[in-house]
Parts: C-alpha cells; sequence; structure tokens
C-alpha cells in the first residue's frame, strides 16, 4: 500500500505504485483484448510518415481534434459584453451547460446564460411556449435589463422564427413590451464561434439602431467624432479591453467598446456573487450609431457586423488580432487618424520599450521555426509578430479560417523574408497538424490548451496562445494587445525557449556544458 | 446554522427560504418548483420532491442532455473504440477530454478517448441528409485509425430532426468493415436530463453489443470469483482504487464500465458471476438487462469513505464463499490503520463542518459517508438528473431536516447557500466560482476538482485531504478587505 496519511498522495503518483502497475498490466493481458505490441508500435509509427500524412490529408469527411467550436458559444460571448444582459440560448438545454462550462473554464469564472430547455415536444410543435415560459423566468429571476436570445441547431432545423417568437412572447406580457430582446439566429451547422459573435453583435446594434425589431423609429445618424471600438471573440478578453481602454484614454480619445466583457470575467472575490457586471451600457450601444468611425480587432469575427455599420455611414477599419510593434503601430495610427488625437509621448515610450525588449532578446527568437494554429484573426496576428521577431512560421492553420483568410495570410508571409517557407492550412484540423509536425517539424507550436496532445505526441514544445486555455491559470488577465501586451507575448515565448534550452542541456556530465546560468 | 439550532427549527428554515424563492417566480413557475424542493422528513421512505420532470424555460437548469449523458457519460470512455460526435461541431468541442476519464494507452493508434471525432455538420448536411458522409467518416476512421476496435455514433439534435438512418449505416459499415458499430440515439433534445441519455446508450449496449454475445464463448476461463465493475467511470481513476480492493479480496474483475474499459470488457460481462454496479442511476439498465438475460444478478455498492466502504466489501463478500469473505475481512484490516490515520489527522480539522450539495448520478448520496466518516454533516443536498429511485435510496443516507432541491436552478442554489451557510459547498464548474466569489470554500464534485480518486482507502485519504485544503485554505480570511 503507498497511500500514506501523512503525506497523502494523488494521482499524480498513486497509479505509478508497484500494486496499481501490476493490476493494471493483467487488466490488459488478460481482458483488453490488446493490440499486440509490435502492431501498435508499427501503427504508431506508421501514424508519423508521409504516407499518413497524405492519406491524413485526403479527408474529405471526417474532422478529429478541430480548433473551433460552434456559432452559439460566440453568441453567448457576444451576448456578455452588454451591461446587465442575459444571454437567453433557444433550443436544446444542454448546449447551454456546455457554453457556462467551457468559458468557466477559460476564465475561472461564473458564467450565467439560460436555455428555452426545448425537448421532444417542442421539436414537433415549435418552441413558442419554451420562448414565451423561459422570457418570463428569466426576467423575474435574474432581473436583466436585455435578454439576447440567440438559437441551437435544433430550434435551427426545426426553423422556430425568432422575430415573431419574440413578439408573441411580449403580447403575452413575458417581459415587459419595451425590454431589449435583441436576437439572432445562430445556426451552429454554419461557420464557427467567430460567426456566432458576429450574428450577434450585428443582431444588438440592428435592434438598437433599426427601430428595435419595428416598435421604435430608427434611429438617424448624427455623426459626433467618437469611436466605436470591438474586440471580438477573444480569450484575452479581459486583458486587452482594459489595455485597449487605457491606451485610448492615454490618447484621449471618445470611445465606445462595443462589447465589453472585461468585468463581467473578470469580479473580485470579495463576498458577493456579481452575475453582471460592466458591459456596454444600452444607451452607449444606441449611442454609438453616430460614432465617427468603428475599429474592429477582428475582421473575421465582426464580418457582417462592420457592413451594418458601414451601412450607416461610418468608416470601418478592421485589424486582424493585431500582436507586436507594427501591428500596434497600425491600430494606433489609425486611432490617431481617425480621432484627430496624437499619439502621446507616454505610448511612445511604451513602443521604444518593447523594441527594446525585442533587440535584448530577438537572437534567441531569430530563426526558430514556429507552427501557430487557431482563429483566423489571431493566427494573423502572431504569425505578423513572429515575422518582425525574425522567426519562421512554418505552418499555419485555422479550422474556422477560409479562403480569405488564406489568402490574407499568404500575403502577410509574402512580405517578409521571414514567411518564406511558411504554408497556410485552412479548414483544416489538429490531426491535419499532428501530420505536418512530425513530417515537418518545427521548433515550437502556438496554440490553445488542446495543442498540449501535439506536444505530447510530436515532441513539440507548446506556447499556450488561444482559447481556450484550460490547463493554465489567469493568462485571460493579461493583455496581448498594446505594446505591453507584445511585451506578454514575447516573455511567454522566451520564457519556452529558455525553458526548452534548460530541459535540453540538463543531463549531467553530457549536455551540462550548455546548461548556462546566463542567457 | 450552528449545532445548537433544533431540527424543527432547521425545517422551519428550510420552509422560509423555499418560499422566499418561490415568490420570485412567476405563478405557473412557482407551482412546478414547488415539487421539486422540500425538507426531508425522517421516517419518509422518499425525499418528498418530484424528479425527473422537465427543466423549466429560462431558469438556469444545471442539466445537460442526452448526448452529455451517452457520449460524455456511458461511451466515451471505452478506450479503444472510436466515438462519432454527430453533427455540429459544438457538441463533441465542449465535451472533449473534459470529464477526466483515465486509461492507459496510446492515444491516437490504439486509444481514442481524448480525441474529437467530429462529423462537424455544415448545412449542406441539413439539408440532404448526414447518412453518406457518416458512412465515409467510418471508412475514413478505418483508414486512418486502423486499430480501433469499434465505433459509435453519438447524435447530436440535428440528426434526429432530419430523418437520418444511422442505423442502415451503422449495419452496412459494421458488415463491411467487421467491426462493432453502434448507432446511439442520443440526441440532445431528447428526455429531460443526461438521464435519458444514460437509457438510451444502455440499450445501443444492450442491442449492438451485449445481446450479441449470446451462445459466444468467453476469451478467457472463467472462475467462480469473476466479477465486473459497472457504473464507474474512473474519474480521476476512481474505477483503479476501487477494482484494487476487489482483487485483494480475491476476485477477479474482468470488465469495467466505462472508464478505462474496452470493448473485449464489454462484451465478457455477460460471463461475469456478479456485477457490481457503483452508478446505479446510469447503468441500471443494463445491469437489471444482464440479471434478466443472462442470469447475472447485481449489487450496488459505495466505496466512497471506510464505513460505506466495509458495508460494501462485505455486501459484495456475502455473494461468494468463505474465501471472498475472509478476503474481505483481510482488505478491511489491511486499510484499518490508513483509515485511522487519515481521520485522526482531518476529522479534528473537519469536525462538525457542513455541507451542501448538488451534483449528478449517485454522488448527492454516496458521498455522506465520507463526509461523515470525517465528522461533517451534509445539510442539503440533490440531484441533477435523479429519479424517484434516487430520491429513495437518498433516505438511508440524510438526516431529519436536510434541505433537498431536484434540478435546482442556479438562482434557488445561491439562495439556499445564502441562508444555510454551509461551510463547503460541493457542486460543478459552473456553480465553483459563483459560491467562491460569495466566500464558500468549494470543491467540484464531479471532476474532483481536478484531484481524485475519491473511491476506496486511497481515494478517501484524497478526499480528506482535499475537503480541508478547501474549507481550511487561507484565502476565505481574506475576503473582506481590512478597511
Amino acid at each position: 500500500m503507498s497511500q500514506n496519511a501523512e503525506k497523502v498522495i494523488d494521482h499524480f503518483e498513486l497509479f505509478r505504485g508497484k500494486e496499481y502497475t501490476e493490476m493494471l498490466a493483467n487488466k490488459k493481458c488478460l481482458f483488453e483484448d490488446p493490440v499486440a505490441s509490435e502492431e501498435l508500435e508499427r501503427v504508431a509509427e506508421w501514424t508519423k510518415s508521409a504516407e499518413y500524412r497524405e492519406k491524413n490529408f485526403a479527408r474529405e469527411a471526417l474532422t478529429v481534434n478541430p480548433a473551433k467550436a460552434c456559432q452559439p458559444l460566440g453568441a453567448v460571448f457576444a451576448a456578455l459584453g452588454f451591461e446587465r444582459t442575459l444571454p437567453f440560448v433557444h433550443g436544446s438545454q444542454g448546449c447551454v451547460a456546455y457554453y457556462r462550462s467551457h468559458f468557466s473554464r477559460h476564465f475561472k469564472e461564473p458564467t450565467s446564460a439560460v436555455s428555452s430547455s426545448m425537448t421532444e415536444d417542442a421539436a414537433v410543435f415549435g418552441g413558442l411556449n419554451n420562448m414565451i415560459d423561459g422570457l418570463a423566468n428569466s426576467y423575474s429571476m435574474y432581473k436583466p435589463k436585455m435578454i439576447s436570445v440567440s438559437t441551437t441547431c435544433m430550434a435551427e432545423v426545426i426553423g422556430d422564427d425568432l422575430n415573431a417568437f419574440i413578439k408573441n412572447a411580449k403580447e403575452n406580457g413575458s417581459v415587459p413590451a419595451e425590454m431589449d430582446v435583441p436576437f439572432a439566429h445562430t445556426p451552429a451547422f454554419v461557420g464557427s464561434h467567430v460567426t456566432g459573435y458576429d450574428n450577434t453583435l450585428k443582431g444588438i446594434l440592428e435592434h438598437f439602431w433599426d427601430g428595435k425589431a419595428g416598435t421604435a423609429p430608427k434611429l438617424e445618424r448624427l455623426p459626433n467624432g467618437k469611436l466605436n471600438f470591438i474586440g471580438g471573440f477573444d480569450g484575452y478578453t479581459v486583458g486587452n479591453i482594459r489595455e485597449v481602454k487605457r491606451l485610448l484614454n492615454l490618447m484621449g480619445v471618445e470611445y465606445t467598446i462595443l462589447g465589453d466583457n472585461s468585468d463581467v470575467w473578470d469580479t473580485p472575490g470579495d463576498g458577493e456573487f456579481r452575475m453582471y457586471d460592466g458591459g456596454t451600457t444600452l444607451e452607449d450601444t444606441a449611442e454609438a450609431i453616430h460614432a465617427g468611425a468603428t475599429i474592429s480587432m477582428q475582421e473575421f469575427c465582426t464580418d457582417k457586423t462592420l457592413d451594418f455599420i458601414g451601412s450607416k455611414g461610418q468608416e470601418v477599419i478592421a485589424f486582424n488580432h493585431p500582436v507586436g510593434v507594427e501591428g500596434t503601430d497600425r491600430f494606433l495610427m489609425e486611432v490617431s487618424r481617425l480621432s484627430g488625437k496624437a499619439i502621446p509621448p507616454a505610448v511612445t515610450k511604451e513602443r521604444g520599450r518593447l523594441v527594446d525588449a525585442i533587440a535584448d532578446s530577438s537572437a534567441h527568437i531569430h530563426g526558430k521555426k514556429f507552427a501557430i494554429y487557431g482563429d483566423p484573426d489571431l493566427t494573423l496576428g502572431l504569425a505578423g509578430f513572429l515575422l518582425e521577431l525574425g522567426a519562421e512560421p512554418v505552418h499555419i492553420l485555422s479550422t474556422n479560417g477560409g479562403a480569405a483568410w488564406k489568402e490574407k495570410a499568404e500575403a502577410l508571409l509574402a512580405g517578409s523574408p521571414f514567411g518564406k517557407g511558411c504554408h497556410v492550412y485552412a479548414g483544416k484540423d489538429l490531426w491535419h497538424m499532428r501530420s505536418l509536425l512530425f513530417t515537418e517539424p518545427v521548433d515550437f507550436l502556438i496554440g490553445n490548451t488542446y495543442g498540449k496532445f501535439l506536444e505530447r505526441d510530436t515532441s513539440t514544445p507548446l506556447i499556450r496562445i488561444g482559447f481556450p486555455i484550460f490547463d493554465r491559470h489567469h493568462h485571460h488577465r493579461y493583455p496581448v494587445w498594446g505594446y505591453q501586451g507584445g511585451m506578454n507575448v514575447l516573455v511567454k515565448i522566451l520564457d519556452k525557449i529558455f525553458d526548452q534550452m534548460d530541459q535540453s542541456t540538463n543531463d549531467v556530465a553530457k549536455t551540462d556544458y550548455s546548461f548556462d546560468i546566463i542567457r | 446554522m450552528s449545532t445548537n439550532v433544533s431540527v424543527e427549527e432547521v425545517k422551519e428554515r428550510n420552509n422560509q427560504v423555499i418560499g422566499e424563492v418561490l415568490e420570485v417566480y412567476p405563478e405557473k413557475t412557482a407551482k412546478k418548483r414547488a415539487k421539486h424542493l422540500g425538507t426531508f422528513e425522517n421516517g419518509k421512505t422518499d425525499c418528498g420532491v418530484k424528479s425527473n420532470l422537465k427543466s423549466i424555460p429560462g431558469v438556469m437548469t444545471i442539466r445537460g442532455c442526452a448526448y452529455a449523458g451517452s457520449k460524455g457519460v456511458v461511451w466515451g470512455p471505452i478506450k479503444d473504440m472510436v466515438h462519432i460526435s454527430h453533427g455540429p461541431v459544438g457538441c463533441g468541442q465542449y465535451s472533449w477530454a473534459a470529464r477526466r476519464n483515465y486509461y492507459i494507452g496510446t492515444t491516437g493508434v490504439d486509444s481514442f478517448v481524448t480525441l474529437q471525432f467530429t462529423s462537424d455538420f455544415q448545412e449542406k448536411d441539413i439539408v440532404f441528409g448526414g447518412d453518406k458522409k457518416l458512412a465515409q467518416i467510418i471508412d475514413e476512421i478505418e483508414t486512418l485509425f486502423p486499430l480501433n476496435k469499434g465505433i459509435t455514433i453519438q447524435s447530436e439534435c440535428p440528426v434526429g430532426l432530419i430523418g437520418d438512418d444511422i442505423e442502415g449505416v451503422a449495419k452496412a459499415k459494421a458488415k463491411e468493415h467487421n467491426k462493432t458499430i453502434v448507432p446511439v440515439r442520443c440526441e440532445g433534445f431528447r428526455g429531460v436530463s443526461q438521464s435519458l441519455g444514460h437509457h438510451i446508450a444502455n440499450d445501443a449496449l444492450r442491442d449492438w453489443v451485449i445481446d450479441k454475445q449470446t451462445g459466444k464463448p468467453a476469451r478467457f476461463e472463467s472462475t467462480p470469483y469473476d466479477v465486473a465493475i459497472i457504473g464507474d467511470y474512473n474519474i480521476g481513476g476512481d474505477a483503479w482504487s476501487s477494482r484494487i480492493l476487489l482483487e485483494e479480496m480475491g476476485l477477479r474483475v474482468i470488465a469495467q464500465w466505462s472508464g478505462d474499459g474496452t470493448l473485449a470488457e464489454l462484451e465478457a460481462t455477460p460471463k461475469a458471476k456478479l456485477n457490481i454496479l457503483h452508478c446505479y442511476r446510469s447503468m441500471n439498465y443494463i445491469s437489471r438487462h444482464m440479471e434478466e438475460k443472462f442470469g447475472v444478478p447485481w449489487v450496488e455498492y459505495n466505496f466512497f469513505g471506510p464505513t460505506k466502504i466495509i458495508e460494501s466489501l462485505r455486501e459484495i463478500a456475502a455473494h461468494f464463499d468463505d474465501t471472498i469473505k475472509e478476503g474481505a475481512e483481510l482488505v478491511i484490516a489491511k486499510y484499518q490503520a490508513l483509515t485511522d490515520a487519515v481521520i485522526a489527522k482531518y476529522r479534528p480539522r473537519l469536525e462538525g463542518k457542513k455541507v451542501m450539495l448538488f451534483v449528478g448520478g449517485l454522488r448527492p448520496r454516496h458521498v455522506i459517508g465520507a463526509y461523515e466518516d470525517l465528522g461533517m454533516e451534509v445539510v442539503g443536498t440533490g440531484y441533477e438528473f435523479g429519479h424517484n429511485d434516487d430520491y429513495q435510496r437518498t433516505t438511508h443516507y440524510i438526516k431529519d431536516g436536510t434541505l433537498i432541491y431536484d434540478d435546482v436552478t442556479a438562482f434557488e442554489f445561491e439562495r439556499f447557500v445564502e441562508k444555510v451557510q454551509p461551510d463547503l459547498v460541493g457542486s460543478g464548474i459552473k456553480e465553483k466560482y459563483i459560491f467562491q466569489k460569495m466566500g464558500f470554500p468549494f470543491r467540484q464534485m464531479h471532476s474532483w476538482d481536478y484531484s481524485g480518486p475519491y473511491h476506496g482507502y486511497d481515494g478517501f485519504a484524497i478526499f480528506a485531504r482535499d475537503m480541508d485544503m478547501a474549507i481550511n485554505a487561507p484565502v476565505w480570511s481574506l475576503t473582506k478587505a481590512p478597511w
């Protein structure tokens, strides 16, 4: 028996003890009908081969380990960016349990959202009653100021009409007639979580600007020179939005963050649970129509939203999750141009600090090969930063990236000698990436937590940047935007590089000559 | 709640807080929810609440769906089969490797638990149907993952709505590839919770695996002491720290369902002399079936905390001869010193602490004994997806005056905890951060908060340590700013 009350051992150690390893070896050989070890070895090796890669890339129907989620997740994200807003997901209830868990595992924060809990009868008769009862219950229990309705695939397949249902529910007195209940159809079988973000944000803006589903006059735009800022679906939203606000405040820009999730996913542990905290006020959301321009940090997250905003006469500018010096330069220069405010010396100094840090460390990054995967905008932002660090991206993959993304990524790579050997993979998954890492190895992999399976299989060290990050805590509190954010990303990359150096030079009397105390 | 409060006062407080939450609901909802909330009265045969009914729209139920019950619970842990999340990408993504069903194997080569296989339905699959795509997916799995022992098709909502014939595809492809291919109709809209998904998954096991074993010889020579562990998902290694005790008492575990399980073990199970059932809720159906069809009796057991472990070891042994009965006593004796040491260390730190639980499966009752072994008291409990038979079984565990909440809403749970002021809340990830922000120590009792195992004697030591670490963490004294 290895357990012991003095020093309790848990799963990390317990099952490595002799009694357990013997027990499990017996289980395997007597009852599991295991694959013969030579055959296992043969197939395991084969999965690393070029031949396997070819078969793997010939897949047409099967997806294995995708780096994307479904639209309704993005819908919940977008809805939570508004003041006292309850995301209401029309469809099966299990979906909402999944979204809430998924966000809570990433942010280590509560995530409040409700479902209309549709079951078989709703599949047959439609979910109108679920909407009527659901809105009434949510309203009386959770006292939201706004309820943002989206759909799961179930409601979409049976064709429920949100506009009509919400109208009907209001007529039934579920919520006051004047209550803001914007909606968006967010079918899980179209696009990905970034599409759901886009549709929902557009739905909210449409609601406020275009006459609240026919219940109010449409707003007339009276340009006021303010700027709107949209962060998009972003795992670093807490740190990023706060950093952007800091920069905009330093510049003295008048702005509205459209979709501010920074407080709701970072509430204090002070004895009170705040179901709602922060968020863009509904007044500001309506007023945002009058802004001179809107800046989105994520083009592929805000495609339709920007079209809609542009149709109101605003100038719309989209970035691709800018990370690093040049990305931040472009962002700030656009802010400056659009607002007429100069970039203050304090910010220029921050830029200088990041440049200085890169100069200090670039020797360790220069020429290192990287694979990157993630959402379309994030991969572009990170690739841009790697290029300016003198690193060489080799594989860039985005499961939810399409042809437009691929073209953009290839153009970015073509603009730098460090991007020459890089290939871009749109619509591929992490099982494709596994083949890439085996057949064309790189020094480091950048991706979300699921990348740890790739790290284990291919021994490519993983730098965790993306969404979701489940197995490291609190990184979402640190920005990756702005010069400060660039610094954070730089340090994250460097830490992994140095850890890797130490780990590969710590074999005493063999490799320890390079185990340097100063690097 | 201090210890000198009488049971009558507790009941009065429960009534009061139940009344307070019901007041907030619209009338129709209040009427429905009232049936799910109550106080246990000593001597009653159930907990006085309704259960296994539809969740009410818009209330923020904690429940999941049938797909979660089938793919996430019953089938997903079978390690040498590929489980296809059939439908749009999300369901498989959110449940990907999230449940900590430990296993040993070469992932991606002969084991597949922590891979996310999805058919990633697009609009055209909804419009034209997904059967062709499914057939092609199965072929591609055979090409790229040739060592898989079988495939299951875990249906997501659209599959049942668009009229796909996954059974037809499964049959044709099973024949073509000479493999076990199991279609599971666990669309998320079916039933009221995960629970129907368990049942559907059990039925699929019955029809596509177990009944096909009729008349087939075992892969091994049977012994009089062959048993199968049913309903242990090996979260954090729970099934392993249970299995070791059964083997130490002289039994031979021929199958584990389904944590760290294999298709071969599923197939061997009708050969067991006794099925020992941990999670009654999720696997009683198949246990009953094997009893009726193959004459394998089953017995429920509880390996949380020494009191229940000892009772269970003796009860399991009672189904066998003296060798096993003596074996059980030897096991009990072997671990007595460890148990005494764990209790001596942790009980003084936990004595009198009050706990509120809200979990799924068997845990709302099964863990109560383990808390009591540490001198703690469970003052409120409820099931995410329990049925009346769960609430009946619960009466053997709980005390007079225990607050009972079935399918609790986030709103109710918050109010109840606020009122009852327990020293510890045990529930899930969606609840964890709410209560921690309110200043209540919390442990996730689905995933063991990434710790475990909690089953068996080895697990009890970890359980005790974890509860101590949650309750006695210095952070709880920092909640209020000193100014």
